[in-house]
C-alpha cells in the first residue's frame, strides 16, 4: 500500500548553495541535458500540435473530402480522428523511451553529485 | 402529447419504479467513498500528507487517480450528449482532451514535480517576487477550478431530474446541496490521501460502466462500427452529414471559427489545470509523474475511443426528439442510451440506468473534490501562508485555513450549480480549459524555459489572460442572448464566439512577452539557475 512504502532519499539531501547552481546550470554536462531535453520536447510538441490542427482545420474547410466514405460507413473524418489517438499513443510511447535513454542517466548524475555535496 | 415526451415520463417512470435501487448504489459508493476519507484522514498528519498525499502514491495509482479527476461529467455526459446530437462534431470533445496531455507529459509534468511542492503558484513563483505571482496563482486557480465546479453541478441536476423526477428547481438545488456537503467532507478530513482514493475508486467504476455499455452496444451491432454510424446516421434523420464534420459549427465561417476556438481551448487547456497539476506531487519524483502520464494517456484515451460507441450509439438506438426532450443539450444521453440498450420496459434496463446513473454521480463527485482539493489547497498555501501570514504560517494553521476554504468554495459552487443547468456540460467545461490556457500555461511555459521572464511578465499574462478570457465569455452567447444561454432573457452578448481561446490564448503569451520586454527589473539569473537544474534533474526536490 502507497502510505507503507519507506521515505523518498531526497528528504534527507542537502540543499546546494545558490552558487552551485549558478555553476552546474553554466557547465557542459546540463548544458546537454538541457539539450537533449529541448531538442527532442520542442520540436515533436510543434509538431503534434500542427498535426491536430490539421485535422481541426480540415473539419472545418475540407468538408467533401472528410466525408469521403472508405469502407461502409467510416469515413477520412472518423479515420483521421481516431490517427489523432493513435499518434498520441505512439508519441507518449517515444518520449517515454527517450527520456529513459537519453534524460534520466543525465540528470540521475547530476542530481546524486549535488546532493552528494561533492 | 407527444411521443417523446411519454417517452421521458417513462423513464423517469421506470427510475423511480427502481429508485430503492438507484438510492441503495448511490449510498453504497458515498458510503465507501466516506470510509476511505474517515481511514485518510487518520493517516493525515502533515501539510505534506493534506496536499500531496504524503507523496507515496505508485505510478500507476497516480495514473488511475488522474483519470478520475480528468473524466469528469463533461467526458462522460457532456461528450455522449454532443455525439448523440451533432455526431461527428462532437467527437472534436474526445480527440483534443486527448491530444492535450501531450502538452502535459513533454513540457510540464515532470519539470513541475522537480519544482514545485504543493501547488502551482509555487513553480510560478520560484524565481519571482513571491506576493504578487502568489495572489494572481492563487486567484486564477480558484477561477479555473470554480468555471470547472460549475459544469460538474449542472451535470448533478441534470441527473437527479432524470432520475428522481425531480424538476422543482428546490429539489435540483437540494440536491447540488447534498453534492456540496460531501465534498466539503471529502476534501477537509481527507485531504489528497483520501481524494486521491477516492479517484481511483470512481475512475475504476467509471471504466467499468462505459466498458458495459460499449460492449453491449457493439454486440446489438455484431461489432460493426459501420453498422453501427450506419444507423446513427439514419435515425438522425441527418444522414451522411451526422458522420461528417460541421453540422453543429459548419454552419457559417463565425461558426467555423468557433470549432477552431474550441479546438485551441481544449489542446492547450489541460497542461494549465490546476487540480490536475497537484497530482503530480503525490508521486515520489518525476519519472513516477511520468509515467503516471502515460497512465493517464492509456486509460483516458481507451475511453475517448469508447465514447464513439456511447455517442454514436445513444443516436442509433434513441430518437433526437426523446434526447432533447429530456435534456437540451443532450446531457443525459448517456443514461438514456443505457436504459434502452436494456430495454425500456425492462427490469434490466431500469438496472442499467441505475447503474450508469450512479456511476455518472460518482464521477460528478470525485471531481467536484478534485477541484475543492485544488482551491482551497491554493487559498491556503499561496494566498493565506505566503502572502497574508508573509510565509510565517504554521503548517497546522496552513491546514486549517484549508479547511475553511474549503467550506467556502463549497458554498460559492452550490450556489453558482443553479445557473447553468441548460448548458451542454462539455461546452461548460471547455471554458475552464480557455481560461487555463490562457492565463496558466503561458506562464507555466515562460517560467521554466524563458531566461529573461520576469514578475511584471508573469502578473501581465495571468492576469491579462484572466481577464480577456472571462470578460469574452461574460459578454458570449454562453451568458446571454441566447435561449440556452445561463440568462436567456438579456442579451449583452457583442462578443460571438462561445469558446474564447482563438483570442484569449494568444493574448495570454503575448502580454507575458510585453510584460518581461517592457519591465524595469533584471530578471533573477541566480533563481532561474536553481529552478532550471532542479527542473531538469530533480535536485532537491521535496
Amino acid at each position: 500500500m502507497a502510505a507503507e512504502a519507506p521515505p523518498p532519499s531526497t528528504q534527507k539531501a542537502k540543499l546546494p548553495t545558490p552558487e552551485e547552481f549558478t555553476e552546474v546550470q553554466e557547465s557542459a554536462e546540463f548544458g546537454e541535458l538541457r539539450r537533449s531535453h529541448r531538442s527532442f520536447a520542442f520540436p515533436l510538441t510543434i509538431g503534434f500540435i500542427v498535426w491536430y490542427l490539421l485535422y481541426v482545420l480540415l473539419s472545418n474547410y475540407a468538408g467533401g473530402f472528410m466525408g469521403a466514405k472508405l469502407v461502409g460507413n467510416i469515413n477520412v473524418a472518423f479515420v483521421f480522428g481516431v490517427l489523432q489517438f493513435v499518434s498520441t499513443f505512439l508519441i507518449a510511447w517515444w518520449y517515454s523511451k527517450h527520456a529513459a535513454a537519453k534524460l534520466d542517466p543525465k540528470a540521475e548524475a547530476i542530481k546524486t553529485r549535488m546532493e552528494g555535496g561533492a | 402529447m407527444s411521443p417523446a415526451i411519454t417517452h421521458v415520463t417513462l423513464a423517469a417512470n421506470e427510475a423511480s419504479e427502481h429508485r430503492p435501487l438507484i438510492i441503495t448504489l448511490f449510498a453504497l459508493f458515498v458510503v465507501a467513498t466516506l470510509g476511505i476519507t474517515v481511514w485518510a484522514g487518520r493517516q493525515t498528519k502533515d501539510a505534506a500528507d493534506f496536499y500531496a498525499g504524503g507523496r507515496q502514491f505508485s505510478a500507476f495509482q497516480n495514473g488511475l487517480a488522474v483519470s478520475g479527476d480528468y473524466m469528469s461529467a463533461a467526458s462522460f455526459l457532456g461528450i455522449a450528449g454532443a455525439i448523440a446530437l451533432f455526431g461527428y462534431d462532437g467527437f472534436l470533445y474526445s480527440i483534443g482532451f486527448l491530444v492535450a496531455w501531450l502538452v502535459a507529459l513533454l513540457l510540464v509534468a515532470e519539470p513541475l514535480r522537480n519544482s514545485g511542492r504543493y501547488t502551482m503558484g509555487d513553480v510560478l513563483a520560484y524565481r519571482m517576487r513571491q506576493r504578487p505571482v502568489r495572489t494572481a496563482a492563487g486567484t486564477s486557480t480558484i477561477v479555473v477550478s470554480i468555471f470547472y465546479l460549475l459544469a460538474q453541478m449542472a451535470g448533478a441536476g441534470v441527473l437527479v431530474s432524470l432520475l428522481l423526477g425531480i424538476t422543482s428547481d428546490a429539489g435540483k438545488i437540494l440536491i447540488v446541496a447534498l453534492v456540496g456537503v460531501l465534498m466539503i467532507v471529502y476534501v477537509s478530513i481527507g485531504g489528497m490521501k483520501g481524494t486521491t482514493w477516492v479517484q481511483m475508486v470512481k475512475a475504476v467504476l467509471l471504466i467499468g460502466g462505459t466498458i458495459l455499455i460499449t460492449f453491449l452496444v457493439l454486440l446489438k451491432f455484431n461489432f460493426n462500427i459501420s453498422d453501427l454510424l450506419g444507423k446513427a446516421a439514419e435515425n438522425s434523420g441527418k444522414g451522411d452529414a451526422f458522420l461528417e464534420p460541421g453540422l453543429q459549427y459548419g454552419a457559417d465561417n463565425l461558426t467555423k471559427l468557433d470549432f477552431l476556438s474550441l479546438g485551441i481551448a481544449l489542446v492547450l487547456g489541460t497542461a494549465g489545470l490546476p487540480h490536475i497539476l497537484i497530482r503530480f506531487y503525490t508521486v515520489p519524483n518525476a519519472k513516477a509523474a511520468r509515467k503516471s502520464v502515460n497512465w493517464a494517456i492509456g486509460i483516458i484515451g481507451g475511453f475517448y475511443l469508447m465514447t464513439i460507441a456511447l455517442g454514436f450509439g445513444a443516436a442509433a438506438l434513441i430518437s433526437q426528439e426523446e434526447i432533447i426532450e429530456s435534456n437540451p443539450s443532450g446531457n443525459t444521453a448517456a443514461p438514456l442510451l443505457a436504459l434502452h440498450i436494456g430495454g425500456v420496459d425492462s427490469a434490466w434496463g431500469a438496472i442499467l440506468l441505475a447503474t450508469i446513473s450512479a456511476v455518472a454521480f460518482a464521477t460528478i463527485l470525485a471531481v467536484v473534490a478534485g477541484l475543492t482539493l485544488a482551491s482551497s489547497s491554493s487559498f491556503a498555501h499561496d494566498i493565506y501562508a505566503n502572502v497574508i501570514r508573509k510565509g510565517k504560517a504554521t503548517e497546522k494553521e496552513e491546514m486549517r485555513a484549508a479547511r475553511w476554504a474549503t467550506v467556502l468554495i463549497g458554498i460559492v459552487s452550490i450556489a453558482l450549480g443553479a445557473l447553468a443547468r441548460d448548458l451542454n456540460v462539455a461546452g461548460l467545461v471547455a471554458l475552464a480549459f480557455a481560461v487555463a490556457a490562457s492565463a496558466n500555461l503561458p506562464t507555466i511555459l515562460y517560467s521554466l524555459f524563458w531566461k529573461r521572464f520576469t514578475t511584471q511578465g508573469a502578473l501581465w499574462s495571468i492576469y491579462g489572460g484572466l481577464i480577456v478570457a472571462v470578460g469574452l465569455v461574460l459578454f458570449s452567447p454562453v451568458v446571454s442572448g441566447d435561449p440556452k444561454a445561463m440568462f436567456p432573457d438579456v442579451d449583452f452578448a457583442w462578443f460571438p464566439l462561445k469558446n474564447p481561446g482563438i483570442i484569449s490564448i494568444p493574448f495570454g503569451f503575448l502580454m507575458g512577452w510585453l510584460g518581461t520586454v517592457l519591465s524595469k527589473e533584471e530578471p533573477d539569473a541566480k533563481k532561474y539557475a536553481e529552478l532550471e537544474v532542479r527542473s531538469l534533474t530533480g535536485t532537491g526536490a521535496h
